[in-house]
């Protein structure tokens, strides 16, 4: 009675699949965020080849050339020792990358476990340790950094541990309010019903969901702990001298600003360009994520 | 109809623009809705009635464009009005009351605020008139206490009093047109019936012209004097609501009307027919008639050359080539149950070859699956620090003292409005809540209340489907992954080949194809997400499923599937099911047995057959009155639950006392029901005797009197 029926029309809406590849694309479609990417990747390059690049030692002193202005020999200029800023700035690079790296590294891992564990068990663990993490994001960053590292010591190690600790409380805010929104879903109670254990909950089954949110949060926070340690470095708690330190070249100019203001700029300039390249990176970030997010 | 109608839509084209492309949506709609008109707007979801309703209003999405045709309210076109024209005529001449009450309204003002906002920005009325207008609004949608009501933010109300209000405010300005988006569809059944009462007084004394979009026919055929139905952007057929249910003509409205389970037929073995395959996406459908890919009758002239919309008799339209041997009776158009006469080996896995025999079960299986007795929970009770601030006991007890068993290789379908305590036994059955009190076995093993006091063998015996299709499968893995995880985990094969091999005997069970296991969820739609969840609670072969409204978020033919899928998975698995839903058709489709539950409680049980018929508890009746019927000769009978629920936990009475229509007096208000015995183990907990109830029950008049003696809550 019937003819025969053609096969039906297959229908599956086939959007990208999730990956780096669509990430980075997605990335790159935006002006501003891909030039954001490309200076962070620039300031990546310097702090791994700054050393190799750079014309003079970062504590070689030339005498014959104080407070030069930029030119020829001296592209930044010289500062009131005689030291050429552009190679201090190149050195500096590794040390302003690595150190707020390694703390936002540390401060991201364990931020992300606190924050799953908090959202996930829930109960008395999360209203107590919840409030405490409140009280330590009520103190002032940059006092409790002072007195911290008053207490320990400068040193890169210091650093780490105080921008670390102060990112926790932060991170672990952003995980624990993705995950409540995940606790009661589905696919969360049907690996309860299978028998997995909370560990592998967290990190299997929550984690992917949670990890676009935390990685526009890293970025943020590399850009946050980027000035901390630049403005710890200012006010003289960094990595001591002589070792260049972008926050202490800035404040070491500040005395001869009148004379050669140009060794105040650029490291001022830099630390300015790294932080908004960060920032202009993580904003895109979270717009090429959420786009994956919609999908 | 003589009179100038008030809205008019001539062959209206919508496009979307997609990429660099624009797309049409929808094409070539036409309308007219006349004063004092309901309209039903019927489509699945993707067929374009939300575009189209809001299209209608002129608003539309930021990447789409009317491509074509026109749009006039009272002869006027909308489509030549400015931007702040418009606005002025939003909120004023046409007004929208959508799914969801709560994105209609502020959480920041008071309702009455919010409502009186309208009459000072349309109609310049001064603070105090638009207040004093607010407040009658709200006594007009039934609203007992408007005064205070009106004082009160969107979040304090429930569901229903929310959706009454978002009513008053689309009312309050005499609205030429109003567009009801699914206004009831988040709503329980008894209080959909006392909101679509109240639409249709209202509409028709303010002789507004009304468009009702719903998926639910039920719905459209109380509601609505015309019907239009949609798919894929395209009207299918457009008539008068009373032939079409008598006589649906279009092959898509005849499934459409097929694919509804109905309370009279019951949980026999009978199958639910569905329309084969999904609809196609707007970009690939082809140059003939849009259904005919998934049409039973369609013919090779169907496929490339697309049928006119046609007038074939007093006011009714349908676009289909072969409307005139469907309407002579000479073409039989017979929907089947598409899945079951697909060709895949089907398995018959339980306890053979691939899947692991299972020891610890004892092989002569007990009558039992489940049995829980007495089982109680609440929640919330008082933290210290609560009490510390002398914050009151917010105690809630969703389930008190309620014993249920499920027979081996049966349903039990758990009936109640939402708050009713039936997804909190369920969880509580299943180990996602740990029971304060009872004793549940397990195929007569101890099941302790905490899902980690169970044992692995016990954990496997039980699985759940749950209601949202959405985040029921994990975002980030494919479904092989799941599936092969959850095989793993409970142990039901042994070796990686066996898991292989039974992951695609589960996707052959769910009539998934095999390359599914390479998918993502975001690339299935809702009714597939849904399968793979059954696939994913039958991976073990459990000896008891628990269904969570497993159908409540799906178009009605897609549920027809899944309810189909369930029944075979029980009787070729062997499981039994705890089938949790609202919605008593799905239920009585499946279970055989029925507990009914009402504030933590059970009000009734017994087979399904017994509970629908009478004697039954008055809420019961209640529940199935309020059913909106698609069946033509069924005259609807009005039972309506006025007051809310009351929530106080020390009441000694029956909890129905207050809400019942059939409530005797003091008695119900301060002495527990007796629980009364109505042969073959069908038992009701009321104060009126069987034989009273009865008689009260097979005469429809004394229902209305009872209704006065209701007592607001």
């Amino acid at each position: 009675m019937t003819p025969t029926t053609p096969p039906i029309a297959e229908y599956h809406s086939r959007p990208l699949r999730s990956g780096i590849v669509g990430v980075v694309r997605r990335l790159a479609s935006r002006p501003l965020a891909l030039i954001g990417s490309l200076l962070v990747l620039m300031f990546l390059m310097l702090a791994i080849s700054g050393p190799m690049i750079a014309p003079y030692s970062f504590n070689e002193i030339n005498r014959e050339a104080l407070r030069q202005p930029p030119g020829p020999g001296f592209p930044f200029g010289t500062d009131s020792l005689g030291r050429d800023v552009f190679s201090r700035v190149l050195w500096g690079a590794r040390e302003i990358i690595v150190v707020p790296g390694v703390a936002t590294a540390v401060a991201v891992v364990l931020g992300t476990l606190l924050g799953l564990l908090l959202g996930y068990v829930g109960g008395w663990l999360d209203d107590l340790v919840s409030r405490l993490l409140d009280t330590l994001l009520s103190i002032p960053a940059m006092l409790l950094a002072l007195v911290m590292l008053g207490a320990i010591g400068p040193s890169s190690i210091g650093i780490i541990l105080v921008v670390a600790l102060l990112y926790i409380p932060i991170v672990a805010r952003v995980v624990r309010s993705a995950t409540l929104g995940l606790r009661t879903a589905g696919f969360i109670e049907a690996a309860k019903l299978r028998g997995e254990s909370t560990w592998y909950i967290l990190l299997r089954e929550i984690l992917p969901s949670v990890l676009p949110a935390l990685t526009v949060e890293a970025a943020l926070r590399f850009s946050y702990a980027i000035f901390l340690t630049a403005s710890l470095g200012f006010l003289g708690l960094g990595v001591q001298p002589p070792s260049p330190d972008w926050g202490r070249m800035v404040n070491e100019a500040r005395d001869s600003y009148v004379r050669a203001p140009w060794a105040l700029w650029y490291p001022a300039g830099a630390i300015a360009l790294l932080v908004i390249s960060v920032n202009l990176m993580a904003e895109g970030l979270r717009i090429a994520l959420r786009r994956e997010g919609q999908q | 109809m003589t009179k100038q109608p008030i809205l008019e839509a001539e062959h209206l084209c919508i496009d979307y623009r997609l990429g660099n492309q624009w797309v049409n949506a929808i094409r070539d709609v036409s309308l007219t809705i006349g004063a004092g008109e309901i309209h039903g707007l019927v489509g699945e979801s993707g067929s374009g009635k939300s575009t189209l309703a809001l299209a209608l209003m002129r608003y539309l999405a930021p990447n789409a464009r009317v491509s074509q045709g026109d749009i006039r309210l009272d002869g006027v076109s909308l489509l030549s009005k400015s931007r702040p024209e418009m606005e002025r005529i939003w909120g004023r001449d046409l007004c929208l009351v959508p799914q969801d009450p709560l994105a209609a309204l502020n959480p920041a003002y008071t309702v009455g605020e919010q409502i009186a906002e309208v009459t000072r920005q349309h109609q310049g009325l001064s603070k105090s008139e638009a207040w004093s207008g607010a407040v009658a609004m709200l006594e007009k949608v039934r609203i007992s206490d408007a005064k205070a009501v009106a004082q009160k933010y969107p979040h304090q109300l429930s569901g229903g009093m929310q959706q009454r209000v978002v009513i008053a405010m689309a009312l309050n300005t005499r609205p030429r047109l109003l567009i009801l988006d699914e206004p009831t569809t988040a709503l329980d059944v008894t209080t959909q019936a006392v909101i679509l009462d109240l639409f249709r007084e209202l509409l028709h004394e303010h002789q507004a012209a009304a468009l009702y979009v719903s998926h639910d026919l039920g719905v459209i055929r109380e509601m609505c004097q015309r019907m239009t139905v949609l798919y894929c952007g395209e009207v299918m057929a457009s008539a008068p609501v009373a032939g079409v249910y008598q006589r649906p003509i279009h092959p898509y409205t005849i499934g459409l009307l097929a694919s509804i389970p109905r309370v009279e037929i019951g949980a026999s073995n009978t199958r639910l027919p569905t329309i084969p395959g999904t609809a196609p996406s707007l970009a690939q459908r082809g140059q003939g008639c849009v259904f005919a890919p998934r049409c039973p009758v369609a013919l090779d002239r169907c496929y490339t050359e697309k049928p006119e919309l046609e007038t074939i008799i007093h006011e009714r339209m349908v676009k289909c080539h072969r409307w005139g041997e469907i309407d002579a009776r000479t073409l039989p158009v017979d929907y089947k149950d598409f899945l079951a006469e697909s060709k895949e080996p089907f398995f018959n896995a339980k306890r053979q070859s691939g899947t692991e025999a299972k020891q610890d079960v004892p092989e002569e299986t007990p009558e039992y699956v489940l049995k829980a007795q007495r089982v109680s929970k609440t929640f919330g009770g008082r933290s210290l620090l609560k009490r510390l601030l002398m914050q009151p006991d917010s105690r809630v007890q969703a389930v008190k003292d309620v014993s249920v068993n499920v027979r081996r290789y049966s349903t039990l379908g758990l009936v109640g409005e939402s708050g009713s305590g039936k997804t909190t036994l369920a969880r509580c059955i299943v180990g996602l809540e740990t029971a304060d009190e009872g004793r549940m076995t397990l195929l007569d093993a101890a099941l302790p209340p905490a899902l980690t006091d169970r044992p692995a063998a016990l954990k496997r015996e039980i699985q759940m489907v749950f209601q949202n299709p959405s985040d029921t499968l994990n975002p980030y893995q494919t479904i092989g992954q799941m599936l092969r995880r959850t095989l793993e985990r409970l142990g039901a094969a042994s070796s990686p080949g066996n898991v292989e091999k039974r992951i695609a005997e589960l996707l052959a069970a769910v009539r998934l194809s095999d390359d599914y296991v390479n998918r993502f969820p975001n690339e299935l739609s809702g009714g597939e997400k849904q399968r793979v969840a059954l696939a994913r609670a039958f991976a073990a072969s459990p000896a008891l499923v628990v269904a969570d409204e497993p159908t409540s978020a799906l178009d009605v033919s897609v549920q027809a599937v899944i309810l189909n899928l369930l029944k075979d998975l029980r009787a070729r698995e062997g499981a039994s099911y705890l089938f949790i839903s609202h919605d008593l058709r799905a239920v009585s489709y499946l279970a055989d047995w029925l507990i009914v539950m009402y504030q933590g409680q059970i009000m009734e049980e017994g087979t399904t057959e017994h509970v629908y018929s009478i004697p039954s508890h008055p809420y019961t009746e209640a529940l199935i009155s309020a059913i909106p019927s698609t069946d033509p000769l069924e005259q609807n009978k009005h039972i309506r639950l006025i007051a809310e629920p009351n929530q106080s936990t020390e009441r000694s009475g029956c909890p129905f006392a207050g809400r019942c229509p059939r409530q005797i007096g003091r008695i119900c208000e301060d002495e527990a029901p007796p629980w009364r015995e109505a042969g073959d183990d069908h038992r009701i907990r009321c104060h009126i005797p069987l034989d009273e109830l009865k008689k009260l029950q097979s005469n429809g008049t004394p229902v209305q009197a009872a209704l006065d003696k209701v007592v607001p809550a």
